[in-house]
């Protein structure tokens, strides 16, 4: 009877893992001929997960009800909101992949292999369990789920030695953050007596030493790794650069969400007793990430790494609304997060478009020179992710990082977010600068080629929710945030 | 006319008009944007024909819960007005200076200057403290690409540095928004400009306004990012610049600065006038050796603006209303000055004085609108320069005979350096054989050029049209003020009038019995 419920709960991670499974059989038989079709089941199976979240989502659920297989998995308004933002991160994935994968930029071998698809659905089930964690061993399971499908993904243009070497660089790093991870959680489990959320925090209360401190340092540092906040950040702009651009784009997004929704988590709900041990560290990668993402960016000529040095520079600010540590702040960061995802699949996805006639990507700033008199349609909407990025408005970037700086002033850290708002105006200066090589130098007359329906749609659709227009999904955005936050500091 | 959303309207129309820009072919987007500016300058002209003066403080007020976080709030009162009726004013005479000189891209270029207009009108309008940050600050947008796809040579430092600049300024200003809001519970600006900060937090609070606001007007040392915008964007650009975006400044100061943080006003008053006097002083001495007309004007209107700052911090009726004016003139004037530099532009396509000479034997109408506008600039009696230039001196004066005396050397260089700046490009011999062959202004360039001529002249003979719808607003403002305001070392004492003109004849004295006694004699 119980695990009737249990089951009724994680609906959603079931229908993603029987759609794996079979998915996985059509592609023993079906071969990558089956690819398209693999995809497009995929999609379907993240879409119908994603409409079993709805009413949970509407209604605000939070509570012992949520409480699944004996307090493993916690399926609260924040998990539903978090696995919202990935499925549908996933979904966007799955539609840029099969233009890439026939192009040249794909190297000897055409066409999407048919484990693409069955791979992100493995991910996206890795995050789901991730976000949804409610002990140290259910939050490792789905992260290893989610990083070990990351990792093939990487690597999934076998003859490419870019991409091999992204898929390597990650697996490694990716297998020591997981490493320091784990130390710090044993040192949790040694100096508290539990792995479960709640034993951990109620293991920490009162003076804490110096052993459950390192392990709270270290379970952050692991964390880090995997948001790639400054100092954990140096895998990114290589993995980035190097993976097959529709992965990158999955990249930046939907692991980007589960691995801050889990660090949030962790650090309300099992460090939530604890707040001055943590906050200071937040506020300093928050800060690091801000000003490092913004000064490594300057540099760039590739687009992607670029964009990779744009992500840390987020995470920065996602991690502003982590440090506050009140409900406001989560729900800030709920809402940049959904922003934060629209901008960057929409960047991606631009970024997939500067295909030559033949084809191929372009990826450098001398190939975009003068995009807006050859391709006006694309270079407005970059230009529209480029300035939303950089915070100006009226764009919905505006609102995101509006909601943070809220956030840190109304709880008393004028003095923070003073250096964090001074601090992106650096970050500024390179995203003009994408904006200048497109529309006041001479065209370079390189990006020719066509691209798909597919690309449009998607390109459309994230633009006009970065444009001013967005502004009117603010209020259902910050409802649908606020309840998510609330969920989370109901054990606080 | 109640109910009908007429400022909202007076968004929409430029904002549909942007729209129809982006898609529409050459010829079609500059009659799309000229029709467009030209619904809404009559939207403006309804709106202050509408407007009540001596009516409530905050008419044509319209409301809409759209957005989280902060309110659609819009209203204006008659400092708003009058600037939003420059805006107005000022935009369907930029679209026809790009008329031609626009070639490339066109339909990009109006929609920026119709978002532009957008965005001028909604930073005026708003009455939420975001909405207005919102305003205020996406017109980095149009302007960066203004300056940098349509600009001249040195165009990218130029915009980089211009956007650079005014979004540092703007950020901490933002983080002081937060701050306050969060103390007073409530963005609405009507409340927050009656709402008493501790003193403390005024200091603050007054100096991240004053790093936004301070690169806005801009007040020297900040104003290096404005000959470079200035002369690197086209001309058009430049009278959006000079007319209007350097007015948000000023219209930060009088909204935000100094009602909501009156002491932090009276305390700062000295970093005001100490940077408006060095300003005065150096940019006037700066602007006499420039060969580049445009850097020439640019650097004019710094001085200009150093007047309107000190007018406005002289605490009295008197310097509000004449930095108001100055404001308007100013918009007016400077606007036109680069008008007049684009007209010979065009024609010769450099800005160096010494390539001109002798202008007004073959191009005397030129000649005349081009002398007229250098009057009003120096400040000549008649012209709207005038007006405003002596209520603001006659204000400071009451606060700070020294900052009076000071100021009003800027008036003698201003006389200097645009005297001989005319001198160079109208009068003396035709040495440049080129610049002797140009014709003298067309249609296109009349119809720019004399209404602003005939607004410079109204403003200058019969300035009570523009102050009668501020008097109210400012002196709401002035009352409050009034508490913090510094002691003035002018000591002003009034002495009571005298009781008949001083040439009136001894039996012209109305009263009837010294006429009958009169009569007796």
């Amino acid at each position: 009877m119980e695990f009737a419920a249990s089951f009724a709960l994680v609906m959603p991670e079931l229908v993603l893992i029987a759609a794996g499974l079979v998915l996985l059989l059509v592609a023993a038989w079906g071969g990558d001929k089956a690819a398209r079709l693999i995809a497009i089941a995929a999609a379907a199976a993240l879409f119908a997960a994603g409409l079993l979240l709805v009413p949970g989502l509407h209604f605000g659920v939070d509570g012992p009800a949520t409480l699944a297989f004996g307090g493993l998995i916690k399926v609260d308004s924040f998990a539903l909101f978090a696995k919202a933002l990935i499925y549908l991160a996933a979904i966007g994935a799955l539609m840029i992949a099969p233009p890439f994968f026939d192009g040249p930029s794909a190297g000897s071998e055409r066409g999407m292999r048919a484990e693409y698809p069955v791979l992100i659905l493995f991910a996206a089930v890795g995050m789901s369990i991730m976000v949804s964690a409610n002990d140290f061993m259910s939050l490792y399971l789905g992260l290893e789920l989610n990083s070990l499908s990351a990792y093939v993904l990487a690597a999934i243009l076998r003859r490419d030695p870019r991409s091999g070497e992204a898929g390597l660089k990650y697996f490694v790093l990716g297998a020591l953050a997981s490493g320091i991870l784990l130390y710090g959680m044993s040192l949790l489990y040694g100096f508290t007596g539990g792995t479960s959320f709640t034993a951990v925090r109620a293991g920490l209360t009162g003076e804490m030493g110096y052993g459950a401190l390192f392990g709270v340092i270290f379970v952050l540092s692991g964390l880090a790794f995997k948001i790639s906040a400054v100092p954990f950040h140096m895998w990114t702009p290589d993995v980035y650069e190097g993976a097959p651009t529709p992965v990158t784009a999955f990249f930046a997004t939907a692991p980007k969400v589960a691995a801050v929704a889990l660090t949030a988590r962790v650090v309300f709900e099992v460090f939530g007793g604890q707040v001055a041990a943590w906050q200071q560290i937040v506020m300093f990668m928050a800060l690091a990430s801000i000003i490092f993402g913004a000064l490594g960016a300057i540099g760039q000529e590739n687009l992607k790494r670029l964009l990779a040095y744009s992500s840390i520079n987020n995470i920065g600010f996602i991690l502003l609304g982590l440090a506050v540590a009140n409900a406001d702040g989560a729900s800030a960061m709920l809402v940049y997060l959904f922003i934060y995802v629209a901008m960057s699949l929409g960047s991606f996805v631009a970024l997939l478009m500067l295909r030559g006639e033949d084809g191929a990507l372009f990826e450098t700033f001398a190939d975009i020179r003068g995009l807006s008199v050859t391709q006006p349609a694309i270079a407005w909407a970059l230009l529209l992710f480029m300035f939303s990025l950089a915070g100006i408005p009226p764009l919905l970037g505006f609102y995101s990082k509006f909601v943070v700086f809220q956030a840190t002033i109304e709880a008393g850290l004028v003095a923070f977010g003073a250096i964090a708002i001074a601090a992106s105006v650096i970050g500024a200066f390179y995203y003009i600068k994408f904006v200048k090589v497109m529309f006041f130098d001479e065209p370079a007359g390189v990006v020719t080629g066509k691209s798909g329906a597919a690309h449009w749609v998607l390109l459309g659709l994230t633009a006009l929710i970065v444009s001013p227009l967005g502004y009117l999904l603010t209020p259902s955005l910050t409802d649908l945030a606020d309840k998510a936050a609330a969920s989370l500091f109901l054990t606080v | 006319m109640e109910g009908l959303p007429i400022l909202s309207l007076m968004m929409l129309a430029p904002l549909a008009g942007a729209a129809a820009c982006l898609f529409a072919g050459a010829a079609a987007a500059r009659w799309i944007a000229l029709g467009a500016t030209l619904v809404t300058f009559v939207l403006g002209v309804v709106l202050w024909s509408n407007y009540q003066i001596g009516g409530p403080q905050w008419q044509f007020t319209e409301e809409a819960n759209l957005f989280a976080g902060f309110q659609y709030k819009l209203g204006i009162d008659g400092i708003a007005l009058m600037l939003i009726m420059l805006s107005v004013f000022l935009m369907p005479v930029c679209i026809l200076a790009s008329w031609e000189s626009v070639q490339k891209r066109v339909g990009e270029y109006m929609a920026a200057f119709l978002f532009m207009e957008v965005l001028m009108i909604g930073t005026f309008a708003a009455q939420d403290l975001f909405l207005f940050y919102v305003f205020f600050e996406a017109g980095l947008i149009p302007m960066y690409l203004i300056i940098g796809v349509w600009g001249g040579d040195n165009r990218i430092y130029a915009s980089y540095k211009f956007f650079l600049y005014t979004l540092f300024g703007s950020v901490l200003m933002l983080i002081a928004m937060f701050w306050m809001v969060a103390e007073a519970g409530t963005s609405d600006i009507p409340t927050l400009m009656q709402y008493s900060f501790p003193a403390g937090a005024q200091t603050w609070l007054w100096l991240a306004f004053f790093a936004s606001f301070a690169v806005k007007v801009p007040m020297w040392p900040l104003h290096t990012w404005l000959p470079d915008a200035h002369v690197q964007a086209p001309t058009a650009g430049s009278v959006i610049l000079a007319g209007v975006l350097l007015k948000l400044g000023g219209y930060g100061f009088i909204r935000f600065s100094l009602p909501m943080f009156p002491e932090a006003s009276a305390q700062f008053a000295w970093l005001v006038f100490a940077l408006s006097m060095i300003a005065v002083v150096y940019t006037s001495l700066v602007a006499l050796v420039q060969t580049d007309m445009k850097k020439l004007i640019a650097y004019s209107s710094v001085a200009h603006m150093a007047i309107v700052t000190v007018g406005l911090f002289a605490f009295n009726v008197q310097g509000l209303e004449g930095a108001m004016i100055v404001m308007l003139s100013h918009g007016l004037v400077s606007g036109a000055l680069f008008l007049c530099v684009g007209v010979i532009y065009d024609r010769l396509h450099t800005r160096e004085i010494a390539r001109y000479g002798g202008l007004a034997i073959n191009m005397p109408y030129y000649a005349l609108f081009f002398l007229l506008f250098t009057m009003a600039s120096i400040g000549l009696p008649g012209t709207s320069g005038f007006v405003g230039e002596f209520l603001s001196l006659a204000g400071i004066y009451q606060t700070s005979s020294l900052v009076a005396l000071i100021c009003t050397t800027g008036i003698i260089l201003g006389a200097a350096y645009m005297l001989y700046l005319y001198r160079r490009v109208a009068f003396g011999g035709q040495v440049n054989e080129d610049a002797a062959a140009m014709r003298d202004i067309s249609a296109r360039e009349w119809v720019m050029m004399a209404p602003i001529a005939a607004a410079v002249m109204w403003m200058g003979v019969y300035p009570e049209s523009f102050l009668a719808p501020m008097r109210a607003d400012i002196a709401v403002l002035d009352a409050r003020l009034a508490a913090a305001a510094p002691a003035g070392d002018a000591k002003l004492a009034p002495g009571a009038p005298r009781a008949a003109a001083a040439n009136a004849m001894p039996h012209h004295e109305g009263s009837e019995t010294s006429s009958a006694k009169e009569g007796a004699h």
